[in-house]
């Protein structure tokens, strides 16, 4: 039995400096954000014009909230439906808050509750989600499906289906203020990544929360708190979608409950996923998140841009989420 | 025995079934295979053993298209193989039969063994009776009689491996893998597929045997391949070979040295005298089985729990750990004050649980040999409000020297280890814990002869330092030269108590036996 000779030589490796395709598995986010923004220097008119950057801006950073907090839910092995319909509970209930006659009154008193309540009603969305999944252990594509179907419902019966409009200029800074030129929700999803990337890399629970998604029985038996855990991160996703709520009626100076947050799950999963984030739990790529965020803005605006039809962006914005989800399964090899 | 003489014989002239020769294999730049050999006659029943991290499961993943090698060379039959996928694999005749089942339980016998190849009749249905009939004739060639309309997972998981090896043959496979097969199988069920595999090798079916449990070898094997260090160093027909002798090959060292050293690095902690109890469980019962166990263990000795598989020793652990709501009884814990209800509590409470399901129960796949290892302990690493970088890597390099923990460094992810090092992982996760008392399930289950040895004598280094044990193990030998006491379980009660030294495997195996003739009468 001789051993040595007769090697064959399996893998093409060794021959001269070859493509390395994993390369572009592990990099295909930004790779594809670089196609994009190249196709559209050479094509769409006007793209490197300011004005594009901050339309843009303002409009990736409702989904890149979203996104980063949806991030968290999938990376529990859970899934949040209900982010567009808690946008437009949290959305129709501020208006209805700084326009009251207290408010009125008390201009400074009502801004603040503006804010503030919506978003503890949206917690408080967050907390009833995570206790269905958690404590009563629904499933959470099940369980986040009665706030998907009622939430927007509570909105319009809160808003008798109305459109509001309403001139705050305060509250409108949400969505249309400038600092040092750039929009003001752009400076807010930069935050908000860094703290919650913060939390996940650093924190004991960022590191529970990801213990929980890779292996929920093995965390349960070291003693993470798996269901206090869980809450949380509905809670968080919540909370990140009452305020991306905020930012889209800031916007546009009006609130139509029917319309806020609208298919906002889809797009949000979308991101998540695009940008690296397993189905099935265990890794939370929040900057991923938001790269995936801005790749599905972009794709939108240049078709948008380039007079493509809205209904063929939506083909558009599928076939991305295929090759996201081809690239992470070329990926797993 | 023909085929014996086949074998013996034969090395130049006849044809091998699968040769494998001068393997090689990396993964990212860590050598798994560097020289590996292989070579299976028609009919024969061949063993490949090792440590763990041999290159036992990557050899055999190469050869069934899982993996594709770096260098060397594959030939069935005496043809090359272009074998790049699992289903390639099945084509070329190469069956394997893994220890978690790749079958699907809820539906019926007939539907698994079938899966693929159903029998469709003119109208392109599916012809169940033709199914029905070919499932009964496949099963019976190996007397296997059971209603084939019934669900597959109605059956016991030794009827559904057997199962699986059916629709395996009946797929024409000249070999057939089986990983680990019988290490969830009873006596019984063992001695049915044993009787199988000899079925196989009458027909001229070439069967590939994984086991860590080397007695079986010798009771169906013909021949062993030995690996170590992803090498391969040895080929013996296995009646020539000694149980010592496949040992010292597959550790690399002396087998007088072995003997010398004891079979199991549990033992010789006997001299102290026995410390204040730390826990006490007093006629506990749960929803789950468990009866009336009472049992006690004190500060650094080991208690051993005895008992046969459903005599209720996991059910025990699970309720102390507060896994299991108590229905009667109660325990005591002196590490810590309050009721244990929930792991976390248990935890408080100073008490660890190494389950034994390290895939399920245990790693976290995705996350490092870092992360894993801190995973209980990360409330106490918190500083301000975040972990503690600092203290964590210096406590994980901390363990992984002094258990002696193979990785490539403590940023590699879990699942790359090899099940031995990932079990020590585990272990550092409770001691990082530094707790009063640890539940041991199985702890050397399943890891090669060398880990176990290894994970035997941290275990007695820490009781002789005042941790108290309470020790599950289905090997009596374990038991008997670890245990200060073994706990006899019988129906979910604790029966009797057998106190060290003294205890022999004869004397335990009587303490079970007795008792269940007593129940019998």
């Amino acid at each position: 039995m001789t051993m040595d000779n007769n090697v064959v030589q399996n893998t093409p490796k060794s021959t001269g400096p070859k493509f390395d395709w994993s390369l572009v598995a592990r990099n295909g986010g930004a790779i594809a954000l670089l196609v994009i923004l190249l196709f559209n220097v050479l094509v769409t008119p006007n793209f490197l014009h300011p004005q594009t950057l901050f339309v843009n801006i303002s409009q990736v950073a409702t989904i890149a909230i979203v996104a980063v907090g949806m991030t968290l839910v999938i990376a529990t092995g859970g899934i949040d439906l209900s982010v567009g319909a808690i946008m437009a509970l949290s959305g129709a209930l501020a208006p209805l808050i700084f326009t009251s006659p207290f408010a009125e009154a008390n201009p400074e008193l009502g801004l603040a509750l503006s804010i503030i309540v919506p978003i503890v009603v949206a917690l408080a969305c967050g907390v009833f989600n995570g206790a269905l999944v958690s404590l009563l252990n629904v499933q959470p594509i099940v369980a986040t499906l009665i706030f998907f179907i009622s939430g927007r419902g509570i909105a319009l019966v809160l808003t008798n289906g109305n459109l509001q409009t309403f001139t705050n200029p305060a509250f409108s800074y949400l969505g249309t203020g400038k600092i040092l030129g750039f929009p003001f929700q752009g400076y807010l999803v930069l935050i908000i990544a860094v703290c919650v990337w913060w939390v996940m890399a650093y924190t004991v629970f960022g590191r529970q929360l990801l213990a929980v998604g890779g292996n929920e029985r093995a965390a349960e038996l070291s003693g993470v708190p798996v269901k206090r855990v869980k809450i949380g991160a509905y809670v968080i996703c919540a909370g990140l979608s009452g305020l991306a709520g905020l930012i889209v009626v800031a916007i546009n100076s009006a609130s139509d409950a029917a319309r806020i947050g609208n298919l906002m799950e889809l797009d949000a999963i979308a991101a998540a996923v695009v940008g690296g984030t397993l189905l099935q739990g265990g890794k939370a790529p929040i900057f991923g998140a938001i790269l995936g965020a801005v790749i599905i803005q972009l794709v939108k605006y240049t078709l948008l841009a380039n007079g493509v039809a809205d209904e063929v962006a939506l083909i558009a914005k599928a076939g991305i989420i295929v090759l996201a989800v081809y690239v992470q399964q070329a990926r797993k090899e | 025995m023909p085929l014996r003489h086949h074998i013996m014989k034969g090395d130049e002239g006849m044809q091998h079934l699968i040769e494998m020769s001068g393997i090689k294999k990396s993964f990212a730049g860590v050598v798994a295979l560097q020289n590996a050999n292989l070579h299976i006659a028609p009919g024969e029943v061949h063993a490949i053993i090792g440590q763990n991290g041999a290159g036992k499961s990557t050899l055999i993943k190469i050869l069934t298209g899982v993996y594709r090698r770096d260098a060397g060379e594959v030939t069935i039959n005496g043809t090359p193989s272009t074998v790049s996928a699992p289903r390639e694999a099945q084509d070329a005749g190469i069956a394997t039969i893994y220890q978690e089942l790749s079958l699907v339980p809820l539906r019926s016998v007939t539907e698994n063994v079938m899966m693929g190849y159903e029998p469709r009749t003119r109208f392109g249905m599916i012809d169940w009776k033709a199914a029905h009939k070919r499932t009964r004739e496949i099963l019976d060639r190996f007397g296997i009689n059971i209603d084939v309309k019934a669900q597959l997972g109605s059956f016991s998981t030794a009827i559904q491996q057997l199962v699986a090896i059916a629709r395996a043959v009946s797929l024409n496979a000249q070999l057939v893998i089986m990983d680990e097969a019988t290490s969830s199988l009873d006596d019984q069920e063992i001695e049915i597929l044993f009787s199988v595999v000899r079925e196989l090798k009458k027909e001229g079916v070439a069967v590939l045997y994984i086991s860590h449990f080397l007695d079986e070898l010798y009771q169906i094997c013909d021949r062993v391949t030995i690996m170590r260090d992803g090498q391969t160093v040895g080929q013996h027909v296995i009646a020539e070979t000694t149980k010592l002798g496949l040992i010292s090959e597959m550790l690399g060292r002396d087998p007088e040295e072995i003997e010398a050293a004891g079979m199991t690095g549990l033992g010789g902690g006997e001299k102290a005298t026995p410390g204040a109890p730390l826990f006490e469980a007093e006629h506990i019962s749960t929803a789950r089985g468990l009866k009336d166990v009472s049992l006690t263990v004190r500060k650094g000795e080991i208690v051993g729990l005895g008992g046969l598989l459903g005599s209720g020793r996991t059910e025990t652990a699970r309720a102390l750990f507060g896994l299991d709501g108590l229905k009667s009884g109660h325990i005591n814990s002196h590490g810590g004050a309050g009721q244990i209800g929930t792991p976390a509590e248990a935890i408080a409470a100073g008490v660890g649980f190494l389950t034994e399901d390290r895939k399920r129960e245990g790693i976290v796949p995705h996350m490092t040999v870092r992360e894993n290892m801190t995973l209980a302990l990360l409330p106490k690493l918190k500083k301000m409000g975040r972990v503690d970088r600092k203290r964590e890597t210096d406590l994980v390099e901390r363990f992984i020297t002094s258990l002696g923990i193979k990785t490539s460094g403590m940023e590699q992810p879990i699942r790359e280890l090899s099940g031995g090092n990932q079990q020590k992982v585990l272990l550092a996760r409770w001691l990082a814990l530094e707790p009063e008392v640890l539940i041991l399930d199985e702890p050397t289950r399943g890891v090669d002869v060398g880990a176990k040895f290894e994970i035997q004598s941290i275990i007695r280094e820490y009781v002789d330092r005042g941790l108290g044990v309470l020790l599950i193990s289905s090997e009596f030998e374990e038991l008997v030269e670890g245990a200060d006491r073994i706990v006899v379980l019988r129906d979910g009660a604790s029966i009797t108590e057998l106190q060290n030294p003294g205890v022999t495997e004869e004397s335990l195996i009587a303490a079970i036996a007795h008792h269940h003739a007593e129940a019998a009468a």
